[in-house]
């Protein structure tokens, strides 16, 4: 018999006899009935207890804001979609400035060094937020690929003001995630960190030591 | 630094070590009492009672519907192109993962945090095969240079402090010794960043299995996992076959409650939620993706209506934190995969109790451990229920009940309840103990090591009783 029908067999025969389920109320992980303003502010207050670096936009000016968190950072070569919506208002505004915009477009076998050793940030759009946690989330895309989030330094990432919900299991319920999970699907909360060295917290350890999210209004 | 082999039958010996090394005791001290003072006001907000228990029941539920929880994982997972194995045992399950490496060619592993891999080791058997396997959470790769095992399930390095790793990166990998704990993080990043280029495989363990969408949840704050998961051309996860859960749903709560528990962080940096191989027009991700399926002791844990709680365990770690024992004598000291608490009711079902034995007892039954449990598992009804198992008073389904059996004791115990139960025969006896209480041995083996012997008076109290009523009455 293969392992698999003896360990099934064995689970199925228990000697107790059959067990029963019981029912789950979700209620306490989901109805918090905030406000717009609420989530905006939980999801800042805690996404910035993580080190999240939250700078606010309205809709039509965020590509300056975008260009002067480039500045600042000193960033030379960012790596970005090209289809997304917010990847191609990056292209056409910074294509004539002096940062060169490197295409994740591709297949990451071609281009893993110059992405591990090269690239000062990633850009991507988000799915939307989690008020309760201050976490983003993303399903990345053959535009932009998981890595995008992950190898770069620095992860500025675009979030839409209006797409913050309350929790987790909202999300998860009200986006259908159960019916059409894509490859990956993510939650980004803060920086990389650690605390393995007698719990002292240390950023960037694996993955970017930076996150900064521009919130357009 | 001293590395040495610990094993659970030696729990006194390491014990007492652990007891006398200021070092250990001062860096398990002061690390779990920032981790008791963070869980609880973390949960400040929370209804935690309300959590807790949507936490057990998602959990029993899952239990409750094991079987076809996991063949529906199983048909969800082939259908999104992830690869199933099942492993009776950690040695098949090493073999399983052994021949995946080998048909890849592989020569080098990278690996994301996995206690099921710890259980199995996974990292010696590659070995003997000539694959080299690396750690890449940085408290694993910490204890890897050092030659260790863990010490906590959640903190993998929580007994060294900043002086050691400082030596031990110093003296492995050449770095400046240092206290700033930046530079150490960063050095470690360079190391591997180079070989989460150059690894043929990635090797994860998994937090939830979700049957309904065929989806591996692993839950990290270093991106380590994510490179693990993303950046080789092949995903290996491995897990016990209790980590399943119904509904993409029930990971919500659980996922809350693990995060909070453990570290005491409301949410950890990334939720990382696998569900196939890189699809055709996908830039990145893995070209393969397999599943191992470990039951290695769980499906006989699953046989009895008691000890079937302890499956419920999603490896927060907090008993551990919370612990007296534990936070005394720290995670070695079991010589186990898993110490503490869930170590002491999960093991005894892997190694049998005859290696297991002191384990059930290394507690003071204060009850901590069940307290802050965020799955309600009744920990300290289950160690007890092992101390019964150890001496043959059990339902005799733990592998090596009965080993602690001791005949003296058993006839020491049988003739007091005889005396106890015989009013005749009890106040002769006390009379006598009296009596001859110069006769007393001035030792009751290790019990009275650390207590004194009592002495029995030589008058007993029914006998002041009586004498004092007769002096009122007269
Ligand atoms: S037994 Fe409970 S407290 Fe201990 S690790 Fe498991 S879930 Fe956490």
């Amino acid at each position: 018999m293969s392992a698999r029908d003896t360990i099934l067999r064995r689970l199925r025969e228990r000697t107790d006899g059959p067990l029963a389920a019981p029912k789950s109320d979700f209620a306490v992980v989901t109805g918090r009935g905030w406000s717009h303003d609420e989530r905006l502010e939980r999801f800042e207050r805690w996404i910035t207890s993580v080190h999240g670096e939250v700078i606010h936009t309205q809709r039509d000016n965020w590509l300056e804001v975008l260009s002067q968190v480039v500045s600042a950072k000193s960033i030379r070569r960012l790596a970005l979609g090209r289809e997304h919506p917010v990847a191609a208002e990056v292209r056409m505004e910074l294509a004539a400035s002096e940062l060169k915009l490197v295409d994740s477009d591709r297949d990451v076998e071609g281009w893993q060094r110059e992405l591990f050793e090269q690239v000062d940030a990633g850009l991507t759009s988000v799915r939307g937020a989690i008020a309760e946690t201050g976490s983003l989330w993303l399903w990345p895309t053959q535009d932009e690929p998981r890595q995008l989030s992950l190898v770069p330094p620095i992860h500025i990432a675009v979030l839409d003001a209006s797409s913050i919900e309350d929790t987790l299991f909202d999300v998860i319920e009200a986006h259908g995630w159960s019916q059409q999970m894509p490859t990956n699907a993510l939650l980004i909360s803060g920086p990389s960190k650690t605390a393995d060295i007698e719990q002292t917290l240390a950023y960037g350890v694996h993955g970017p030591k930076e996150l900064v999210v521009i919130v357009r209004h | 630094m001293s590395v040495e082999i610990y094993t659970p039958q030696a729990f006194h010996r390491q014990a007492h070590d652990a007891l006398g090394n200021p070092q250990i005791r001062g860096n398990f001290r002061k690390a779990m009492d920032g981790l008791m003072t963070k869980r609880r006001d973390i949960f400040n907000d929370w209804d935690l009672e309300t959590l807790r228990e949507l936490g057990a029941n998602i959990r029993l539920r899952a239990l409750a519907k094991l079987p076809d929880l996991l063949e529906q994982l199983e048909a969800n997972c082939q259908a999104n192109g992830i690869q199933m194995h099942w492993a009776e045992d950690g040695d098949q399950a090493c073999r399983i993962i052994r021949e995946i490496c080998q048909a890849r060619g592989a020569k080098s592993v990278i690996k994301g945090k996995s206690m099921v891999s710890e259980e199995m080791h996974l990292n010696a058997h590659l070995e003997e095969a000539g694959i080299e396997a690396l750690e890449s959470d940085l408290g694993e790769y910490l204890v890897q240079l050092n030659e260790q095992t863990p010490s906590h399930i959640i903190m993998p390095a929580i007994h060294l402090n900043t002086d050691e790793i400082s030596d031990i990166l110093h003296d492995k990998t050449g770095t400046e010794r240092t206290r700033d704990v930046d530079y150490m993080t960063a050095a470690a990043r360079q190391q591997l960043r180079e070989r989460f280029m150059s690894a043929d495989v990635g090797v994860s363990g998994v937090n939830f299995a979700v049957a309904e969408t065929g989806t591996l949840c692993l839950v990290e704050n270093e991106g380590n996992g994510r490179m693990t998961t993303t950046v080789p051309p092949v995903h290996i996860a491995v897990t016990g076959i209790e980590k399943v859960v119904e509904h993409l749903r029930d990971v919500a709560p659980l996922y809350a409650l693990l995060t909070r528990s453990a570290t005491g962080q409301h949410v950890t940096t990334y939720f990382n939620l696998i569900n196939s191989p890189r699809k055709r027009g996908e830039r990145d991700g893995p070209e393969e993706v397999h599943l191992v399926l470990v039951d290695n002791g769980r499906s006989s844990i699953y046989q009895d209506d008691e000890l079937l709680d302890t499956l419920r365990c999603i490896r927060c770690g907090a008993c551990m934190n919370h612990c007296p024992v534990y936070t005394r004598v720290g995670g070695h000291t079991y010589g186990t995969t898993y110490p503490g608490p869930i170590g002491s009711i999960l093991m005894p079902h892997m190694l049998g109790l005859e290696a297991t034995q002191d384990l059930p007892s290394a507690s003071s039954l204060c009850g901590a451990c069940g307290e802050v449990c965020p799955v309600k598992i009744p920990i300290p009804d289950l160690l007890v229920r092992l101390r019964k198992e150890a001496v043959g008073e059990g339902r005799g389904n733990v592998l090596g009940a009965g080993v602690k059996r001791n005949k003296k004791e058993v006839a020491a115990w049988k003739s007091w309840q005889w005396m106890a139960t015989h009013p005749g025969a009890w106040r002769g006896g006390t009379a006598i103990a009296g009596k001859l209480q110069v006769m007393m041995p001035a030792k009751l083996g290790p019990w009275t090591d650390y207590r004194t012997m009592p002495k029995p008076a030589k008058t007993s109290l029914h006998a002041l009783m009586k004498r004092h009523r007769q002096e009122k009455e007269s």
